[in-house]
């Protein structure tokens, strides 16, 4: 790994720049990490929307990444603590298992899509399907959320500060979803539901790991499943 | 997937690297799609002057002597500037349709590529870097442009097939996607006096919007009528003689992003097609809305 050598940009961090490294340097040295390893502190400089960085880390390591990256950053992470510093394109942290994932700027489609764990903000707006096919991972956006937003979301929970577009949490299982602005339209199966206490301290602790202050849980509503699509109604049966 | 640009300039300084911005913002889209890309610039205009693109299978046998060929056949004074399989001919605009005709009967193997007072249309089989290198396309200047690499599904990889597609006097269209009333929608087009080189679906998409504007619509109006009328999944970057537009169906699956300075409006499938632009890190970046019609106009 020769671009390595040159780590000097912050002490202990190690430096990858992609004008200079490749994609598969950086990503191979992230993942020949062991546990206990003392390189805990990781920069990529110059990502120009690269597809893939920083996929598949397995230790828990903090990385920042400087400008705004392509395709898929941060897919299927497991345990590390990722910032763009930037903005992201489709697919930021597909598949997370756990860890934390910090956008500075906006994120493309699909971000969050299947994560099963771990917590992604998003401090702009996020677009289309964000949260679809959401298994367990925690989603917060500062600005807002596009449409088909939580499609088939399973589990975990959704946190919109702003607004949501057309078909939020269309065919939705048993995931939550706060949006403390408006909703253009609910899609099939979602409604609204009652903010009881267990769900606004739970909201509260979201935002207290968001690192997200001055913003009160009872400014939001919540969605969630009407569980009318869970079996299959007789009374339906001329719609197949 | 296929990877689309477009790049429309505000600041006349940059107008002299139209060619080398546009290629750059193409070529580093190639993993997108690596059947053929074509590019389409649209250059100054020269008042009383009208532009043919043309492409030959045979460009040696069927561009030598054309120009005198078609000068005498049309009566008006006609210029030829080949550049490997395309040429562009000039002559004055109101030759345009008896040119086409004439190049029927004189060269029955060539293909126009596109017509208009500004639009020149390059496209061939092939990588993004290899098709601008055959056509030189970076020392080209220009307004505006339009650019598309090609991952092939509802139709053959060929020249024609490739993107963009033309179907009026300066116009072209560059898609993302694939659509499923194409079919339907070509047979209408056809009843109304349009005609057709492929079976490509992006084809009747830029036949619509002719269509469209023949009916007396302007591109905004176009690019909102193939919400309601095309069906499938579409991207669209349209180019017209002064104008630049940009349109995505409602789902919107097909990537998009834009750029905007003072210097210029700039579309990209990624933004890696946008990284190398003058002042990106201060532009304003966003993804286009779905099924909102975005245009800009000189």
């Amino acid at each position: 790994m020769p671009a390595t050598s040159k780590a000097t940009r912050e002490s202990h961090a190690r430096v990858f720049d992609l004008d200079v490294s490749s994609l598969r340097e950086l990503n191979q040295a992230l993942h020949n990490l062991t546990p206990g390893s003392n390189e805990t502190a990781w920069e990529v400089l110059n990502p120009k929307g690269n597809h893939s960085v920083a996929v598949g880390v397995d230790q828990p390591v903090s990385i920042d990444v400087r400008g705004s990256v392509g395709y898929y950053c941060g897919g299927m992470n497991s345990g590390s603590t990722i910032t763009v510093h930037g903005s992201a394109g489709p697919g930021v942290g597909e598949n997370m298992m756990s860890g934390s994932i910090v956008i500075k700027g906006d994120a493309s489609q699909y971000a969050g899509a299947t994560g099963k764990g771990g917590l992604l903000v998003i401090e702009g707006n996020a677009s289309s399907r964000c949260g679809i096919s959401m298994k367990g991972i925690d989603i917060v956006v500062h600005g807002n959320i596009g449409h088909m937003s939580a499609f088939m979301a399973q589990s975990g929970n959704l946190v919109v500060l702003g607004d949501a577009g057309d078909a939020l949490g269309d065919s939705i299982y048993e995931a939550r979803l706060f949006v403390r602005g408006k909703v253009d339209s609910l899609g099939a199966d979602c409604i609204a539901k009652e903010m009881r206490p267990e769900h606004l301290e739970l909201l509260q602790g979201l935002l207290d790991r968001a690192g997200l202050t001055g913003v009160k849980p009872s400014e939001f509503k919540r969605y969630g499943s009407a569980r009318t699509l869970y079996n299959f109604n007789i009374d339906n049966a001329d719609a197949y | 997937m296929c990877g689309i640009v477009g790049l429309f300039l505000k600041d006349k300084a940059l107008e002299p690297k139209l060619g080398a911005m546009l290629s750059e913002m193409l070529v580093s889209l190639s993993d997108r799609g690596p059947d053929s890309a074509g590019i389409a610039i649209y250059g100054a205009t020269a008042g009383n002057e009208a532009k043919i693109t043309i492409q030959s299978p045979k460009p040696e046998r069927d561009f030598r002597g054309l120009d005198a060929e078609l000068a005498k056949a049309l009566g008006a004074p006609v210029s030829i500037a080949v550049k490997s399989t395309h040429a562009v001919i000039r002559t004055t605009p109101d030759k345009v349709d008896a040119a086409r005709e004439a190049l029927q009967s004189l060269r029955p193997d060539v293909r126009v590529m596109g017509a208009g007072e500004a639009v020149e249309i390059y496209k061939e089989v092939g990588l993004p870097e290899a098709v601008v290198d055959r056509f030189d396309v970076r020392k080209m200047t220009g307004t505006h442009g339009i650019g598309h690499t090609r991952m092939a599904t509802e139709s053959a990889v060929t020249t024609m097939g490739a993107h963009p597609f033309s179907t009026g006097a300066d116009q072209c269209l560059v898609h993302n996607g694939s659509l499923s009333n194409h079919n339907n929608v070509r047979r209408e087009l056809v009843r109304e006096g349009m005609k057709f080189e492929t079976e490509n679906d992006t084809e009747v998409a830029a036949a619509y919007l002719s269509s469209q504007i023949a009916h007396g619509k302007n591109l905004g109006e176009a690019l909102e009528g193939t919400l309601s009328d095309l069906d499938g999944f579409f991207t669209f970057v349209v180019g017209t003689k002064n104008g630049f537009g940009v349109v995505r169906d409602p789902i919107a699956c097909k990537p998009a992003v834009m750029a905007e300075t003072d210097q210029y409006v700039a579309f990209g499938s990624e933004y890696r097609a946008l990284t190398k632009l003058p002042g990106i890190d201060n532009a304003r970046v966003w993804e286009p809305e779905p099924a909102t019609v975005y245009f800009w106009e000189h």
